[in-house]
């Protein structure tokens, strides 16, 4: 039994990691070629390079926008996403043999953190529900979404807090698949759960909606410098029309 | 066409309410469409043929791969509703469809079918679409509702601009031949005759004369209104409106009025004689470009050494964010001035530096307030500092007017709503959408109108400036209420003892 949940965990998590690292390169690809043919960016804008990274990293990790827009929602977005993001920075552990100095500073945060991030899921699903408008935007897979890093989350949670897993293992498992190489993994429900969940996000990741993550950086009204006067932007396809006599 | 309806009833800026959905409640509102004598002449099939529905689609797909803004909008909008409350259509009609996201969704379910792996294996899960009659009826009705005023965009968590997709949806209809009279009409024109009203050169010239005349008989000083006048220094390019409509017509002359006293030649042009440039409204870049080109012949022809732009935002924005872009580089002119500048930046130089002189009693018994047109406020910037274009207009009508008020802080600057009339949609047949997308920005009027005493707002774009005009006597308002800013500075400015 054992044997099984093992080897068809090293399948699923091979597959699973080519999908996602190969379909986001794609992504990110496609998004980085297709060129962005005027200047576009919502103004006031920065007028320098070193301003829009700024903008950028203001977006990404404070939500200035959202802020400015929802602040309910914004309370809620922040606790799902840092809650996320610490928790995905501990769980580095289970990939690496060394622990790193970040991974050691948010250790005794990750059951907050857990709490945080299923606590931002509950109130994103409810407000799904609740508010008309938000109910009459959602879509089933919307939902789906939720459910979905609801369920990786509760069962993280609990093996976290009540049925433990044999962490070592399971260390043990990941960093030996990294090195192509298959070491027993523990077969407790939870863990299989969990695993089987993040596998289907790391799956579905290139394909929906996530795509939101690396999408932002490549937004042109928010990624473009207001210089328009000053340098002339002429992308490819525009330049063609130039060389045909108008 | 346009039936009737009840004008709404105006609530209280400072609740903002978001109103309750009311499905379907503008799925009659639609523009003309453009019959084949208007599509005809822009390279546009003249009506619908068989195999539309693959046509568009492949149109999708070629814009998809022009465009980076499409193709990052399509994938990444979250859904989390921050952009539902913040488009004025949907304030102003409850329909759902008028909320951004539902709006861009129109486009994005089709994306979904025929662009993505998932929309192709469930299109149920993620509410993928077929292009048929029926989307493309939704797709004509609903993107006539968009403004193209990019308010969503700034509330928006990754700058979604649903101005973006409504573009990209007017080129895909018109590429399949269901194309907007309105839009289509007016370039027609403006390629034939030179601008968007078809005022033919003799007529023009006729009107400018009229004006100068006026201009002495009221100040008893000889202000110019050239045209085509050869080696002049700056290149003025104006709203056709601001030649014969009211209030555009007096900030006309409050240009003329600032260029004479700054001792700067200047001249209209004939062939140039339209700032705004509709190939913007229905997305398509050839048109916008072939639209600008005519401002650099009329540059080149003349000789001039500087352009600038009259009051216009939809215009502004084309002129500032891509006329470089559309018929630049601009070398041939003097290189000490942005090309192009708007006249606000040139006016209010004048001011900082007392090349002019302003005095407000020339505004007595006016209290001001001002209507930021959002494409100037969000897809474009005046002077050196972002925000200039917030803060230019407001230091020029301060200048000139005894009391100005701003109206309250989530309608000015990038905040602003629009008119309710921009981005193709100045119809008749619209007027219901109109009047009923006007209603943030009447609400905060009606706010500074009670308690401030506010008497006058001025407008810095012809389209805000006809729309208002026709608005707001609805809201109970006299429709000379709005102003032109340059008619501020026209009222204030002091001619004939400048050394
Ligand atoms: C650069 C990184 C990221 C940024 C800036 C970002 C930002 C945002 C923002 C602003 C929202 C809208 C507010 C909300 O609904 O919560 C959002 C929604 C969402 N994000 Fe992220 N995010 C990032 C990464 C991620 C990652 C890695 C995931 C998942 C693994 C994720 C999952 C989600 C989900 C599921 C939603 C929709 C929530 C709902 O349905 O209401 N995000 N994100
Ligand atoms: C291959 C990837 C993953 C592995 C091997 C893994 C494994 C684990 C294990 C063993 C625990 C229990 C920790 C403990 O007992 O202290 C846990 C907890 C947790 N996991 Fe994962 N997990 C993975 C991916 C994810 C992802 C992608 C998410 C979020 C979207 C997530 C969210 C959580 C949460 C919220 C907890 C509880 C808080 C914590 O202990 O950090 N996990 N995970
Ligand atoms: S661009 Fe303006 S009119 Fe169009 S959807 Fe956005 S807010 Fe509404
Ligand atoms: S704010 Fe942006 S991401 Fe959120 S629903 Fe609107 S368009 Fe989509």
């Amino acid at each position: 039994m054992g044997g099984v949940v093992t080897t068809f965990f090293a399948i699923l998590f091979t597959v699973a990691t080519l999908v996602l690292v190969v379909g986001l390169g794609l992504r990110i690809a496609r998004y980085a070629r297709t060129p962005a043919p005027l200047k576009i960016p919502t103004t006031p804008a920065p007028l320098t390079r070193p301003g829009v990274a700024f903008r950028l990293a203001r977006e990404a990790v404070g939500f200035e926008s959202l802020f400015r827009a929802n602040k309910p929602l914004w309370i809620f977005a922040a606790l799902f996403h840092f809650g996320l993001a610490v928790v995905l920075i501990r769980h580095a552990r289970y990939f690496e043999t060394e622990v790193g100095p970040l991974v050691a500073l948010v250790q005794p945060l990750a059951l907050y953190a857990g709490l945080a991030m299923v606590a931002g899921l509950t109130l994103l699903l409810a407000r799904r529900v609740m508010i008309e408008r938000i109910r009459y935007i959602t879509g089933r897979s919307d939902i789906l979404m939720l459910l979905l890093l609801l369920g990786i989350g509760t069962t993280g949670l609990a093996m976290n807090g009540l049925v433990h897993t044999d962490i070592v293992a399971v260390k043990a498992f990941f960093t030996g698949l990294l090195g192509l190489e298959i070491r027993p993994l523990p077969a407790d429900p939870l863990l299989v759960v969990h695993l089987l969940l993040v596998a289907a996000l790391m799956l579905v990741f290139p394909f929906s909606k996530l795509l939101h993550a690396p999408g932002l950086f490549f937004s042109p009204t928010r990624n473009q410098t207001d210089n328009p006067r000053e340098h002339r932007h002429l992308c490819d396809w525009a330049a063609k029309l130039e060389d045909r006599k108008s | 066409m346009a039936a009737p309806f009840d004008t709404p009833v105006l609530g209280d800026v400072t609740e903002r309410g978001i109103p309750a959905l009311k499905a379907g409640a503008m799925a009659g509102s639609k523009p003309y469409v453009a019959a084949a004598a208007h599509q005809e002449p822009l390279g546009f099939p003249g009506v619908l043929e068989d195999g539309w529905e693959k046509k568009a689609i492949g149109h999708m797909g070629e814009l998809l791969g022009k465009y980076r803004s499409l193709q990052v909008f399509m994938d990444i909008c979250v859904k989390c509703g921050a952009c539902t409350d913040k488009c004025h259509f949907f304030l102003g009609t409850s329909d759902p469809k008028n909320m951004p996201v539902a709006r861009a969704d129109l486009f994005r379910s089709v994306y979904r079918r025929y662009f993505t792996a998932a929309g192709k294996l469930a299109p149920g899960l993620v509410g993928a679409r077929e292009m048929n009659k029926e989307t493309l009826d939704e797709w004509f009705n609903y993107f006539h509702q968009c403004s193209q005023c990019r308010r969503c965009s700034v509330f928006c968590p990754y700058g979604i601009d649903t101005a973006e997709i409504s573009m990209a949806a007017r080129d895909i209809m018109d590429a399949i031949g269901q194309g907007q009279k309105y839009c289509n009409e007016i370039i027609g024109k403006v390629h034939r005759i030179g601008n968007n009203l078809g005022l033919p050169p003799p007529a023009l010239l006729d009107t400018l004369e009229g004006l100068e005349e006026d201009m002495e008989a009221d100040t008893g000083v000889a202000v110019k209104m050239p045209i085509d006048v050869h080696g002049a220094e700056v290149l003025l390019v104006t709203p056709s409106a601001d030649f014969f409509a009211e209030p555009h017509v007096l900030g006309l002359i409050g240009y003329a009025k600032v260029f004479h006293a700054a001792g700067t030649s200047w001249t209209l042009s004939t062939k140039a004689s339209e700032a705004g440039n509709f190939g913007m409204f229905i997305g398509n870049y050839e048109q916008m470009r072939k639209i600008s080109l005519r401002i650099r012949e009329a540059a080149l022809e003349l000789g001039v050494k500087r352009i600038i732009f009259g009051e216009c935002g939809h215009a502004w924005r084309v002129a500032y964010s891509f006329l470089n872009t559309l018929a630049g580089p601009w070398d041939f002119l003097d290189p000490r001035y942005p090309v192009p500048q708007h006249i606000l930046e040139f006016t209010n130089d004048l001011i900082s530096r007392k090349g002019i002189k302003l005095d407000k009693s020339g505004n007595d018994g006016m209290v001001l307030t001002v209507h930021d047109s959002c494409n100037v406020a969000r897809g474009a910037r005046m002077g050196d500092k972002p925000g200039g274009q917030f803060t230019i207009p407001r230091d020029v009508i301060r200048a000139s007017v005894p009391k100005f008020v701003d109206m309250h802080p989530d309608t000015i600057c990038d905040k602003t709503f629009c008119c309710g009339g921009g981005g193709g949609l100045l119809t008749d047949e619209l007027i219901e959408l109109r009047v009923k997308g006007s209603v943030p920005r009447m609400e905060a009027l009606k706010a500074v109108v009670e308690q401030d005493g506010v008497t006058h707002m001025a407008a810095m774009c012809a389209i805000c400036k006809a729309q208002f005009t026709k608005i707001l006597p609805y809201f109970g308002h006299d429709r000379e209420m709005v102003v032109s800013v340059h008619q501020l500075v026209s009222n204030a400015i002091v001619l004939g003892d400048n050394d």
